[in-house]
Protein backbone atom coordinates (compact mmCIF):
# COMPACT_ATOMS: atom_id res chain seq x y z
CA UNK A 1 0.00 0.00 0.00
CA UNK A 2 1.56 3.38 -0.22
CA UNK A 3 2.37 5.70 2.44
CA UNK A 4 -0.69 8.09 1.92
CA UNK A 5 -3.25 5.38 1.53
CA UNK A 6 -1.24 3.25 4.60
CA UNK A 7 -1.14 6.57 6.83
CA UNK A 8 -4.83 8.67 5.72
CA UNK A 9 -6.19 4.63 7.34
CA UNK A 10 -4.21 4.75 10.03
CA UNK A 11 -5.14 8.24 11.17
CA UNK A 12 -8.81 7.75 10.88
CA UNK A 13 -8.81 4.80 12.61
CA UNK A 14 -6.12 3.93 15.83
CA UNK A 15 -4.95 7.43 15.81
CA UNK A 16 -8.39 9.33 16.20
CA UNK A 17 -9.80 6.12 18.42
CA UNK A 18 -6.50 6.97 20.48
CA UNK A 19 -6.77 10.84 20.85
CA UNK A 20 -10.01 10.06 21.44
CA UNK A 21 -10.19 7.58 24.29
CA UNK A 22 -7.30 10.28 25.79
CA UNK A 23 -9.22 12.89 25.94
CA UNK A 24 -11.70 11.28 27.44
CA UNK A 25 -9.54 9.88 29.73
CA UNK A 26 -8.63 12.88 30.91
CA UNK A 27 -11.80 14.24 31.48
CA UNK A 28 -12.50 11.63 33.52
CA UNK A 29 -8.88 11.89 35.64
CA UNK A 30 -9.91 15.75 36.16
CA UNK A 31 -13.02 14.71 38.12
CA UNK A 32 -11.35 11.24 39.91
CA UNK A 33 -12.29 11.01 43.79
CA UNK A 34 -10.54 12.93 45.65
CA UNK A 35 -9.58 15.68 42.79
CA UNK A 36 -10.96 18.78 43.97
CA UNK A 37 -9.41 18.98 47.60
CA UNK A 38 -5.93 17.77 45.36
CA UNK A 39 -6.40 20.88 43.15
CA UNK A 40 -7.19 23.34 45.69
CA UNK A 41 -4.40 23.19 46.83
CA UNK A 42 -2.67 23.38 43.29
CA UNK A 43 -4.63 26.43 42.46
CA UNK A 44 -3.25 28.36 45.42
CA UNK A 45 0.39 27.79 44.00
CA UNK A 46 0.58 31.39 42.68
CA UNK A 47 0.51 32.79 46.25
CA UNK A 48 3.09 31.07 47.70
CA UNK A 49 6.95 31.35 46.95
CA UNK A 50 6.87 34.50 45.46
CA UNK A 51 9.97 36.12 46.83
CA UNK A 52 12.77 33.42 47.35
CA UNK A 53 12.93 29.71 46.14
CA UNK A 54 11.16 27.54 48.62
CA UNK A 55 10.83 24.14 49.63
CA UNK A 56 7.26 24.41 49.86
CA UNK A 57 5.97 21.26 49.24
CA UNK A 58 1.95 20.36 47.84
CA UNK A 59 0.01 20.03 51.17
CA UNK A 60 2.56 22.20 53.62
CA UNK A 61 1.13 25.51 54.81
CA UNK A 62 2.04 28.72 52.76
CA UNK A 63 4.64 30.82 54.06
CA UNK A 64 4.32 34.71 53.42
CA UNK A 65 6.46 37.15 54.03
CA UNK B 1 39.92 28.81 30.34
CA UNK B 2 36.70 28.49 28.53
CA UNK B 3 36.76 32.26 27.82
CA UNK B 4 40.01 31.38 25.79
CA UNK B 5 37.38 29.24 23.52
CA UNK B 6 35.14 31.68 23.63
CA UNK B 7 37.47 34.29 22.44
CA UNK B 8 38.74 31.99 19.39
CA UNK B 9 35.44 30.99 18.46
CA UNK B 10 34.22 35.02 18.44
CA UNK B 11 36.98 35.86 16.57
CA UNK B 12 36.60 32.82 13.54
CA UNK B 13 32.90 34.03 13.26
CA UNK B 14 33.82 37.63 13.21
CA UNK B 15 36.59 36.86 10.16
CA UNK B 16 33.53 34.12 8.91
CA UNK B 17 31.41 37.22 8.83
CA UNK B 18 33.55 39.25 7.26
CA UNK B 19 33.84 36.48 3.88
CA UNK B 20 30.42 36.50 4.20
CA UNK B 21 29.63 39.91 3.62
CA UNK B 22 32.07 40.33 0.99
CA UNK B 23 30.65 37.65 -0.60
CA UNK B 24 27.29 38.10 -0.40
CA UNK B 25 24.80 37.34 -2.90
CA UNK B 26 22.50 40.41 -1.94
CA UNK B 27 22.03 43.55 0.33
CA UNK B 28 19.33 41.68 3.03
CA UNK B 29 22.36 38.91 3.62
CA UNK B 30 25.37 41.47 2.89
CA UNK B 31 23.76 43.77 6.00
CA UNK B 32 23.19 40.93 7.70
CA UNK B 33 26.67 39.56 7.47
CA UNK B 34 27.55 42.92 8.36
CA UNK B 35 25.74 42.74 11.97
CA UNK B 36 26.67 39.76 13.02
CA UNK B 37 30.10 40.50 11.92
CA UNK B 38 29.99 43.76 14.54
CA UNK B 39 27.77 41.27 17.18
CA UNK B 40 30.64 38.84 17.05
CA UNK B 41 33.54 41.27 17.31
CA UNK B 42 31.69 43.11 20.19
CA UNK B 43 31.10 39.85 22.05
CA UNK B 44 35.13 39.12 21.21
CA UNK B 45 36.07 42.59 22.99
CA UNK B 46 33.69 42.16 25.69
CA UNK B 47 34.65 38.26 26.86
CA UNK B 48 38.49 39.89 26.16
CA UNK B 49 37.74 42.82 28.82
CA UNK B 50 36.50 39.79 31.15
CA UNK B 51 39.26 37.32 30.79
CA UNK B 52 41.06 36.42 34.19
CA UNK B 53 38.69 39.00 35.82
CA UNK B 54 37.51 37.76 39.37
CA UNK B 55 33.92 36.03 38.70
CA UNK B 56 30.99 37.75 39.69
CA UNK B 57 29.24 36.05 42.56
CA UNK B 58 25.61 34.93 41.89
CA UNK B 59 23.06 34.78 44.53
CA UNK B 60 21.41 31.32 43.89
CA UNK B 61 19.11 31.39 46.54
CA UNK B 62 16.98 34.00 44.55
CA UNK B 63 15.35 34.03 41.69
CA UNK B 64 16.54 35.34 38.34
CA UNK B 65 14.73 38.34 37.94
CA UNK B 66 17.03 40.64 35.91
CA UNK B 67 16.17 38.60 32.60
CA UNK B 68 12.52 39.39 33.27
CA UNK B 69 13.20 42.84 34.00
CA UNK B 70 14.89 43.29 30.91
CA UNK B 71 11.91 41.42 29.21
CA UNK B 72 9.81 43.98 30.40
CA UNK B 73 11.62 47.02 29.16
CA UNK B 74 12.40 45.17 25.51
CA UNK B 75 8.31 44.35 25.73
CA UNK B 76 7.49 48.06 26.34
CA UNK B 77 9.67 49.11 23.99
CA UNK B 78 8.83 46.55 20.86
CA UNK B 79 5.41 47.48 21.32
CA UNK B 80 5.27 51.00 20.96
CA UNK B 81 7.51 50.25 17.91
CA UNK B 82 4.88 47.84 16.42
CA UNK B 83 2.19 50.01 17.03
CA UNK B 84 4.25 53.20 15.47
CA UNK B 85 4.82 51.24 12.17
CA UNK B 86 1.07 50.00 12.28
CA UNK B 87 -0.39 52.84 12.28
CA UNK B 88 1.81 54.52 9.68
CA UNK B 89 1.46 52.04 7.22
CA UNK B 90 -2.79 52.30 8.02
CA UNK B 91 -2.53 56.07 7.04
CA UNK B 92 -0.34 54.97 4.17
CA UNK B 93 -3.55 52.47 2.76
CA UNK B 94 -5.82 55.50 3.42
CA UNK B 95 -3.16 58.14 1.71
CA UNK B 96 -0.99 56.23 -0.72
CA UNK B 97 1.06 59.72 -0.66
CA UNK B 98 2.86 58.43 2.49
CA UNK B 99 4.59 55.77 0.37
CA UNK B 100 7.03 58.37 -0.27
CA UNK B 101 9.13 58.34 -3.90
CA UNK B 102 11.99 58.75 -1.64
CA UNK B 103 11.89 55.69 0.44
CA UNK B 104 10.57 52.88 -1.92
CA UNK B 105 11.77 49.68 -1.72
CA UNK B 106 12.57 50.65 2.01
CA UNK B 107 9.60 51.95 3.87
CA UNK B 108 6.84 51.37 1.21
CA UNK B 109 3.73 49.74 2.50
CA UNK B 110 5.05 46.21 1.16
CA UNK B 111 8.32 46.46 3.26
CA UNK B 112 6.74 48.09 6.42
CA UNK B 113 3.72 45.22 6.56
CA UNK B 114 5.88 42.16 7.29
CA UNK B 115 7.65 44.90 9.62
CA UNK B 116 4.88 45.75 11.73
CA UNK B 117 3.08 41.84 12.05
CA UNK B 118 6.48 40.39 13.25
CA UNK B 119 6.96 43.42 15.51
CA UNK B 120 4.03 42.91 17.29
CA UNK B 121 3.83 39.43 17.47
CA UNK B 122 6.75 38.02 17.51
CA UNK B 123 8.85 41.36 19.53
CA UNK B 124 6.41 42.70 21.59
CA UNK B 125 4.42 38.96 22.11
CA UNK B 126 7.42 36.90 22.27
CA UNK B 127 9.24 39.01 24.31
CA UNK B 128 6.07 39.55 26.63
CA UNK B 129 5.79 35.64 26.72
CA UNK B 130 9.26 35.00 27.14
CA UNK B 131 9.43 37.72 30.07
CA UNK B 132 5.96 36.10 31.85
CA UNK B 133 7.13 32.68 31.55
CA UNK B 134 10.74 32.58 33.18
CA UNK B 135 8.38 34.98 35.87
CA UNK B 136 5.84 32.41 36.16
CA UNK B 137 7.56 29.37 35.80
CA UNK B 138 10.11 30.47 38.70
CA UNK B 139 7.49 31.10 41.48
CA UNK B 140 5.62 28.25 40.00
CA UNK B 141 8.03 25.96 40.79
CA UNK B 142 9.61 27.58 43.89
CA UNK B 143 12.83 27.38 41.78
CA UNK B 144 15.49 29.68 40.31
CA UNK B 145 16.05 29.32 36.37
CA UNK B 146 17.92 26.53 35.26
CA UNK B 147 20.80 27.36 33.04
CA UNK B 148 23.11 30.13 34.72
CA UNK B 149 23.50 32.94 32.14
CA UNK B 150 21.25 30.31 29.03
CA UNK B 151 18.39 32.79 29.99
CA UNK B 152 20.16 35.87 28.78
CA UNK B 153 21.59 34.14 26.05
CA UNK B 154 17.70 33.49 24.93
CA UNK B 155 16.69 36.91 25.57
CA UNK B 156 19.53 38.79 23.87
CA UNK B 157 19.23 35.64 20.80
CA UNK B 158 15.24 36.40 20.39
CA UNK B 159 16.66 40.61 19.98
CA UNK B 160 19.30 39.52 17.34
CA UNK B 161 16.25 37.70 15.65
CA UNK B 162 14.32 40.26 15.75
CA UNK B 163 16.71 42.57 14.53
CA UNK B 164 18.00 40.70 11.71
CA UNK B 165 14.47 39.50 10.70
CA UNK B 166 12.97 43.44 11.31
CA UNK B 167 16.07 44.42 8.82
CA UNK B 168 16.04 41.92 6.33
CA UNK B 169 11.91 42.55 5.61
CA UNK B 170 13.12 46.52 5.23
CA UNK B 171 16.12 45.18 2.31
CA UNK B 172 13.72 42.56 0.84
CA UNK B 173 15.03 39.61 2.29
CA UNK B 174 11.31 37.47 3.09
CA UNK B 175 10.72 33.98 1.87
CA UNK B 176 7.19 35.51 1.66
CA UNK B 177 5.47 33.23 3.81
CA UNK B 178 2.95 34.90 6.34
CA UNK B 179 4.35 35.50 9.87
CA UNK B 180 7.41 33.22 8.70
CA UNK B 181 9.19 35.89 6.95
CA UNK B 182 12.40 35.48 8.08
CA UNK B 183 14.98 33.78 5.45
CA UNK B 184 16.66 30.92 5.90
CA UNK B 185 19.83 31.55 8.03
CA UNK B 186 17.70 33.53 10.59
CA UNK B 187 15.36 30.69 10.70
CA UNK B 188 18.16 28.55 11.80
CA UNK B 189 19.17 31.15 14.54
CA UNK B 190 16.08 31.37 16.08
CA UNK B 191 15.84 27.66 16.24
CA UNK B 192 18.93 27.71 18.13
CA UNK B 193 17.58 30.09 20.86
CA UNK B 194 14.46 28.79 20.78
CA UNK B 195 15.73 25.40 21.87
CA UNK B 196 17.37 26.98 24.09
CA UNK B 197 14.37 28.98 25.88
CA UNK B 198 12.71 25.32 25.98
CA UNK B 199 16.03 24.04 27.84
CA UNK B 200 15.65 27.05 30.55
CA UNK B 201 11.89 26.22 30.89
CA UNK B 202 12.09 22.67 31.09
CA UNK B 203 15.34 22.77 33.42
CA UNK B 204 13.71 24.99 35.57
CA UNK B 205 10.32 22.64 35.82
CA UNK B 206 12.52 19.91 36.29
CA UNK B 207 14.07 21.64 39.58
CA UNK B 208 10.79 22.82 40.58
CA UNK B 209 9.82 22.21 44.25
CA UNK B 210 5.94 22.06 43.81
CA UNK B 211 4.77 18.88 43.22
CA UNK B 212 1.71 19.30 40.62
CA UNK B 213 2.66 21.56 37.79
CA UNK B 214 0.37 24.78 37.90
CA UNK B 215 -1.54 25.02 34.81
CA UNK B 216 0.31 28.16 33.70
CA UNK B 217 2.66 26.37 32.92
CA UNK B 218 1.18 23.56 30.74
CA UNK B 219 0.11 25.96 28.67
CA UNK B 220 3.76 27.66 28.01
CA UNK B 221 5.15 24.62 27.76
CA UNK B 222 2.88 23.79 25.12
CA UNK B 223 3.24 27.02 23.09
CA UNK B 224 7.23 26.66 23.37
CA UNK B 225 7.52 22.33 21.97
CA UNK B 226 4.75 23.70 19.40
CA UNK B 227 6.39 26.80 18.26
CA UNK B 228 9.61 25.00 17.53
CA UNK B 229 7.74 22.08 15.70
CA UNK B 230 5.64 24.47 13.32
CA UNK B 231 8.96 26.71 12.97
CA UNK B 232 11.20 24.01 12.21
CA UNK B 233 8.54 22.14 9.51
CA UNK B 234 7.47 25.34 7.79
CA UNK B 235 10.86 26.35 7.26
CA UNK B 236 12.13 22.96 5.66
CA UNK B 237 14.16 25.08 2.83
CA UNK B 238 17.47 24.61 0.85
CA UNK B 239 19.23 27.87 0.30
CA UNK B 240 20.06 28.22 -3.33
CA UNK B 241 23.98 29.18 -1.59
CA UNK B 242 25.20 30.13 1.99
CA UNK B 243 26.62 33.12 0.32
CA UNK B 244 22.69 34.73 0.02
CA UNK B 245 19.14 34.74 1.72
CA UNK B 246 17.33 32.68 -1.04
CA UNK B 247 16.17 29.39 -0.65
CA UNK B 248 13.75 26.99 -1.96
CA UNK B 249 10.81 25.20 0.46
CA UNK B 250 11.49 21.07 -0.05
CA UNK B 251 7.86 20.71 -0.84
CA UNK B 252 5.53 21.64 -3.67
CA UNK B 253 2.52 23.74 -4.30
CA UNK B 254 -0.75 22.93 -2.59
CA UNK B 255 1.11 20.87 0.41
CA UNK B 256 3.55 24.13 0.62
CA UNK B 257 0.00 26.15 1.25
CA UNK B 258 -1.42 23.50 3.39
CA UNK B 259 2.05 23.78 6.07
CA UNK B 260 2.04 27.35 5.93
CA UNK B 261 -1.25 27.30 6.96
CA UNK B 262 -1.07 24.47 9.44
CA UNK B 263 2.13 26.90 10.81
CA UNK B 264 -0.11 30.53 10.63
CA UNK B 265 -3.10 29.05 12.21
CA UNK B 266 -1.01 27.38 15.32
CA UNK B 267 0.93 30.30 15.55
CA UNK B 268 -1.56 32.15 16.66
CA UNK B 269 -3.59 29.21 18.35
CA UNK B 270 0.11 28.31 20.52
CA UNK B 271 2.09 31.43 20.38
CA UNK B 272 -1.29 34.46 20.63
CA UNK B 273 -3.38 32.01 22.43
CA UNK B 274 -2.11 28.93 24.76
CA UNK B 275 1.52 30.92 26.04
CA UNK B 276 -1.09 34.17 26.74
CA UNK B 277 -3.64 31.52 28.73
CA UNK B 278 -0.50 30.65 30.21
CA UNK B 279 -0.33 34.33 31.30
CA UNK B 280 -3.75 34.67 32.21
CA UNK B 281 -3.59 31.40 34.33
CA UNK B 282 -1.15 33.31 36.63
CA UNK B 283 -1.25 37.46 36.53
CA UNK B 284 -5.36 37.31 36.77
CA UNK B 285 -5.53 35.01 40.03
CA UNK B 286 -2.53 37.16 41.45
CA UNK B 287 -4.33 40.21 40.37
CA UNK B 288 -7.80 39.23 41.63
CA UNK B 289 -6.16 37.63 44.74
CA UNK B 290 -8.13 34.72 44.47
CA UNK B 291 -7.52 31.22 42.74
CA UNK B 292 -8.67 30.02 39.40
CA UNK B 293 -12.44 29.83 39.24
CA UNK B 294 -12.19 26.04 38.44
CA UNK B 295 -8.91 24.04 38.00
CA UNK B 296 -10.68 20.48 36.83
CA UNK B 297 -11.71 23.31 34.19
CA UNK B 298 -8.35 24.14 33.30
CA UNK B 299 -7.40 21.20 32.85
CA UNK B 300 -9.91 20.14 30.75
CA UNK B 301 -9.35 23.63 28.79
CA UNK B 302 -5.92 22.75 28.12
CA UNK B 303 -6.05 19.51 26.87
CA UNK B 304 -9.43 20.23 24.43
CA UNK B 305 -7.43 23.28 23.48
CA UNK B 306 -4.67 21.60 21.85
CA UNK B 307 -5.61 18.78 20.43
CA UNK B 308 -8.88 20.61 18.78
CA UNK B 309 -6.23 24.01 17.51
CA UNK B 310 -3.58 22.08 15.66
CA UNK B 311 -6.52 20.82 13.26
CA UNK B 312 -7.69 24.22 12.28
CA UNK B 313 -5.19 25.46 9.70
CA UNK B 314 -7.06 24.77 6.38
CA UNK B 315 -9.33 27.05 7.34
CA UNK B 316 -7.20 29.68 5.46
CA UNK B 317 -7.60 27.74 2.66
CA UNK B 318 -11.09 27.25 1.57
CA UNK B 319 -11.83 27.58 -2.10
CA UNK B 320 -8.05 26.91 -2.97
CA UNK B 321 -7.09 23.84 -5.34
CA UNK B 322 -6.88 22.08 -1.08
CA UNK B 323 -9.22 18.85 -1.28
CA UNK B 324 -12.63 19.69 -0.12
CA UNK B 325 -12.03 17.15 2.78
CA UNK B 326 -9.31 18.84 4.21
CA UNK B 327 -10.81 22.09 4.67
CA UNK B 328 -13.84 20.92 6.07
CA UNK B 329 -11.95 19.13 8.61
CA UNK B 330 -10.31 22.69 9.12
CA UNK B 331 -13.65 24.55 9.30
CA UNK B 332 -15.34 21.75 11.91
CA UNK B 333 -12.53 21.84 13.88
CA UNK B 334 -12.63 25.42 13.90
CA UNK B 335 -16.09 25.15 15.05
CA UNK B 336 -15.21 22.37 17.51
CA UNK B 337 -12.71 25.38 19.22
CA UNK B 338 -15.57 27.52 20.62
CA UNK B 339 -15.90 24.80 23.42
CA UNK B 340 -12.35 25.02 24.77
CA UNK B 341 -11.81 28.94 24.04
CA UNK B 342 -15.10 29.68 25.75
CA UNK B 343 -14.69 27.14 28.73
CA UNK B 344 -10.87 29.19 29.03
CA UNK B 345 -12.92 32.31 28.75
CA UNK B 346 -15.30 31.65 31.59
CA UNK B 347 -11.93 30.40 34.15
CA UNK B 348 -10.84 33.56 33.37
CA UNK B 349 -13.93 35.57 33.98
CA UNK B 350 -14.93 33.30 36.88
CA UNK B 351 -12.18 33.96 39.05
CA UNK B 352 -13.02 37.14 39.87
CA UNK B 353 -16.68 35.77 41.38
CA UNK B 354 -16.71 37.41 45.01
CA UNK B 355 -14.01 40.20 43.68
CA UNK B 356 -16.02 41.91 41.25
CA UNK B 357 -15.88 45.13 42.71
CA UNK B 358 -12.01 45.27 42.05
CA UNK B 359 -12.91 46.09 38.70
CA UNK B 360 -14.25 49.17 39.89
CA UNK B 361 -11.34 50.35 42.31
CA UNK B 362 -8.70 48.75 40.23
CA UNK B 363 -7.83 49.77 36.24
CA UNK B 364 -4.81 46.70 35.99
CA UNK B 365 -7.60 44.24 37.17
CA UNK B 366 -10.43 45.45 34.72
CA UNK B 367 -7.42 45.51 31.71
CA UNK B 368 -6.70 41.85 32.49
CA UNK B 369 -10.65 41.04 32.27
CA UNK B 370 -11.26 42.90 29.00
CA UNK B 371 -8.74 40.89 27.63
CA UNK B 372 -10.53 37.54 28.12
CA UNK B 373 -13.30 39.35 26.55
CA UNK B 374 -11.48 40.37 24.02
CA UNK B 375 -10.63 36.60 23.86
CA UNK B 376 -14.26 35.56 23.75
CA UNK B 377 -14.99 37.88 21.28
CA UNK B 378 -12.41 37.06 18.75
CA UNK B 379 -12.68 32.78 19.41
CA UNK B 380 -16.66 33.55 18.34
CA UNK B 381 -16.04 35.44 15.51
CA UNK B 382 -13.08 33.15 14.23
CA UNK B 383 -15.19 30.21 13.93
CA UNK B 384 -18.18 32.13 12.02
CA UNK B 385 -15.59 33.35 9.51
CA UNK B 386 -14.15 29.60 9.02
CA UNK B 387 -17.68 28.59 8.01
CA UNK B 388 -16.98 27.96 4.60
CA UNK B 389 -20.27 30.14 3.46
CA UNK B 390 -19.27 32.48 5.52
CA UNK B 391 -15.62 32.86 4.19
CA UNK B 392 -16.70 33.34 0.63
CA UNK B 393 -17.84 36.61 1.68
CA UNK B 394 -14.94 37.40 4.69
CA UNK B 395 -12.13 35.87 2.77
CA UNK B 396 -9.48 38.28 1.01
CA UNK B 397 -11.10 41.35 2.86
CA UNK B 398 -10.88 43.78 5.73
CA UNK B 399 -12.88 41.73 7.83
CA UNK B 400 -10.09 39.14 8.52
CA UNK B 401 -7.78 42.13 9.33
CA UNK B 402 -10.18 43.35 11.72
CA UNK B 403 -10.97 40.41 13.37
CA UNK B 404 -7.34 39.49 13.47
CA UNK B 405 -7.06 43.17 15.27
CA UNK B 406 -9.47 42.74 18.03
CA UNK B 407 -7.73 39.44 18.83
CA UNK B 408 -4.41 40.51 18.62
CA UNK B 409 -5.01 44.32 20.47
CA UNK B 410 -7.93 43.41 22.82
CA UNK B 411 -6.93 39.84 24.03
CA UNK B 412 -2.70 39.97 23.57
CA UNK B 413 -2.19 43.60 23.63
CA UNK B 414 -4.52 44.71 27.06
CA UNK B 415 -3.38 41.24 29.05
CA UNK B 416 0.08 42.16 28.30
CA UNK B 417 -0.66 45.77 29.01
CA UNK B 418 -1.77 44.07 32.29
CA UNK B 419 1.10 41.76 33.21
CA UNK B 420 3.54 44.76 32.36
CA UNK B 421 1.71 46.51 35.29
CA UNK B 422 1.90 43.76 37.37
CA UNK B 423 5.20 43.00 37.09
CA UNK B 424 6.99 46.52 37.47
CA UNK B 425 6.45 47.76 40.82
CA UNK B 426 7.11 43.82 41.96
CA UNK B 427 10.14 43.56 39.68
CA UNK B 428 11.30 47.15 40.65
CA UNK B 429 10.78 46.13 44.34
CA UNK B 430 8.34 49.20 44.17
CA UNK B 431 4.99 49.79 46.70
CA UNK B 432 2.48 50.59 44.14
CA UNK B 433 2.15 52.13 40.30
CA UNK B 434 3.49 55.75 40.02
CA UNK B 435 -0.21 56.37 39.23
CA UNK B 436 -3.65 54.26 38.73
CA UNK B 437 -5.78 57.17 36.84
CA UNK B 438 -2.82 57.14 33.98
CA UNK B 439 -3.78 53.15 33.86
CA UNK B 440 -7.01 54.29 33.59
CA UNK B 441 -6.36 56.79 30.64
CA UNK B 442 -4.30 53.67 28.68
CA UNK B 443 -7.37 51.48 29.82
CA UNK B 444 -9.86 53.77 27.72
CA UNK B 445 -7.36 55.09 25.07
CA UNK B 446 -6.87 51.59 23.91
CA UNK B 447 -10.48 50.52 24.18
CA UNK B 448 -11.97 52.95 22.40
CA UNK B 449 -9.06 52.54 19.84
CA UNK B 450 -9.59 48.74 19.47
CA UNK B 451 -13.68 49.39 19.18
CA UNK B 452 -12.63 52.33 16.00
CA UNK B 453 -10.49 49.47 14.41
CA UNK B 454 -12.87 46.67 14.73
CA UNK B 455 -15.81 48.47 13.94
CA UNK B 456 -14.34 50.38 10.91
CA UNK B 457 -12.80 46.99 9.67
CA UNK B 458 -15.76 44.94 9.71
CA UNK B 459 -18.01 47.75 8.30
CA UNK B 460 -15.20 47.86 4.78
CA UNK B 461 -14.84 44.38 5.12
CA UNK B 462 -18.46 43.18 4.18
CA UNK B 463 -18.61 46.22 2.35
CA UNK B 464 -15.90 44.94 0.00
CA UNK B 465 -17.14 41.36 0.34
CA UNK B 466 -20.34 42.58 -1.31
CA UNK B 467 -19.19 44.85 -3.46
CA UNK B 468 -16.73 41.82 -5.28
CA UNK B 469 -19.71 39.66 -5.40
CA UNK B 470 -22.74 41.85 -6.67
CA UNK B 471 -23.08 41.07 -10.56
CA UNK B 472 -26.44 43.13 -12.46
CA UNK B 473 -29.13 41.15 -14.62
CA UNK B 474 -26.47 40.39 -17.37
CA UNK B 475 -24.22 38.66 -15.21
CA UNK B 476 -21.34 41.15 -15.03
CA UNK B 477 -19.40 42.17 -12.24
CA UNK B 478 -20.77 45.78 -10.81
CA UNK B 479 -17.85 47.08 -9.21
CA UNK B 480 -14.45 46.94 -10.27
CA UNK B 481 -11.77 46.84 -7.78
CA UNK B 482 -10.94 50.64 -7.75
CA UNK B 483 -14.35 51.07 -6.78
CA UNK B 484 -13.68 49.38 -3.37
CA UNK B 485 -10.63 50.99 -2.97
CA UNK B 486 -12.42 54.80 -3.12
CA UNK B 487 -15.07 53.11 -0.79
CA UNK B 488 -12.80 52.37 1.79
CA UNK B 489 -11.99 55.80 2.41
CA UNK B 490 -13.20 56.91 5.51
CA UNK B 491 -13.02 53.20 7.15
CA UNK B 492 -9.46 53.63 6.61
CA UNK B 493 -9.33 56.95 8.20
CA UNK B 494 -10.92 55.81 11.39
CA UNK B 495 -9.36 52.77 11.53
CA UNK B 496 -6.03 54.87 11.46
CA UNK B 497 -7.42 57.00 14.16
CA UNK B 498 -7.93 54.08 16.15
CA UNK B 499 -4.42 52.95 15.68
CA UNK B 500 -3.18 56.68 17.18
CA UNK B 501 -5.26 56.28 20.44
CA UNK B 502 -4.01 52.67 20.60
CA UNK B 503 -0.67 53.99 20.26
CA UNK B 504 -0.84 56.77 22.35
CA UNK B 505 -2.11 54.80 25.28
CA UNK B 506 1.05 52.61 24.98
CA UNK B 507 3.33 55.55 25.26
CA UNK B 508 0.94 56.24 28.75
CA UNK B 509 2.01 53.05 29.64
CA UNK B 510 5.57 53.10 29.04
CA UNK B 511 5.59 57.48 30.88
CA UNK B 512 3.70 55.44 33.77
CA UNK B 513 5.86 52.48 33.92
CA UNK B 514 8.97 54.74 34.03
CA UNK B 515 7.46 56.89 36.48
CA UNK B 516 6.96 54.05 38.25
CA UNK B 517 10.41 53.05 38.83
CA UNK B 518 11.71 56.59 39.13
CA UNK B 519 9.03 57.95 41.45
CA UNK B 520 7.01 55.26 42.96
CA UNK B 521 8.00 54.49 46.78
CA UNK B 522 10.19 51.89 47.36
CA UNK B 523 8.91 48.51 49.02
CA UNK B 524 9.74 49.14 53.22
CA UNK B 525 13.08 46.76 53.37
CA UNK B 526 11.17 44.85 56.18
CA UNK B 527 9.03 43.38 52.96
CA UNK B 528 12.19 42.58 51.42
CA UNK B 529 13.60 40.78 54.25
CA UNK B 530 12.64 36.75 53.03
CA UNK B 531 11.50 34.30 55.35
CA UNK B 532 13.06 31.22 55.34
CA UNK B 533 10.27 28.79 54.28
CA UNK B 534 10.48 26.04 56.50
Amino acid sequence: METYSLLRQFADSWMLLFLFVFFAGVVLWAFRPGASQYYEDTASIPFRNTEKPGAVQAGQPETRT
Amino acid sequence: MSNYLKLAGFGVLTIFFMIAASYARDLAYQFHAGILMCVAGGLFLYTLRNTDEPAVVVDRSAYLDSVVRAGVIATAFWGVTGFLVGTFIAFQLAFPGLNFDWSEGLANFGRLRPLHTSAVIFAFGGNALIATSFYVVQRTSAARLWGGNLAWFVFWGYQLFIVLAATGYLLGGTQSKEYAEPEWYIDLWLTVVWLAYLAVFLGTIVRRKERHIYVANWFYLAFIVTVALLHVVNNLTIPVSIWGSKSVIVWPGVQDAMVQWWYGHNAVGFFLTAGFLGMMYYFIPKQAGRPVYSYKLSIIHFWALIFLYIWAGPHHLHYTALPDWASTLGMVFSIVLWMPSWGGMINGLMTLSGAWDKLRTDPVLRMLVISVGFYGMSTFEGPVMSIRAVNALSHYTDWTIGHVHSGALGWNGMITFGCLYFLTPVLWKRERLYSLSLVSWHFWLATIGIVLYAASMWVTGIMEGLMWREVDANGFLVWSFADTVAAKLPMYVMRGAGGVLYLFGSLVMCYNLWMTVRRAPAKEASLNVAVPAE
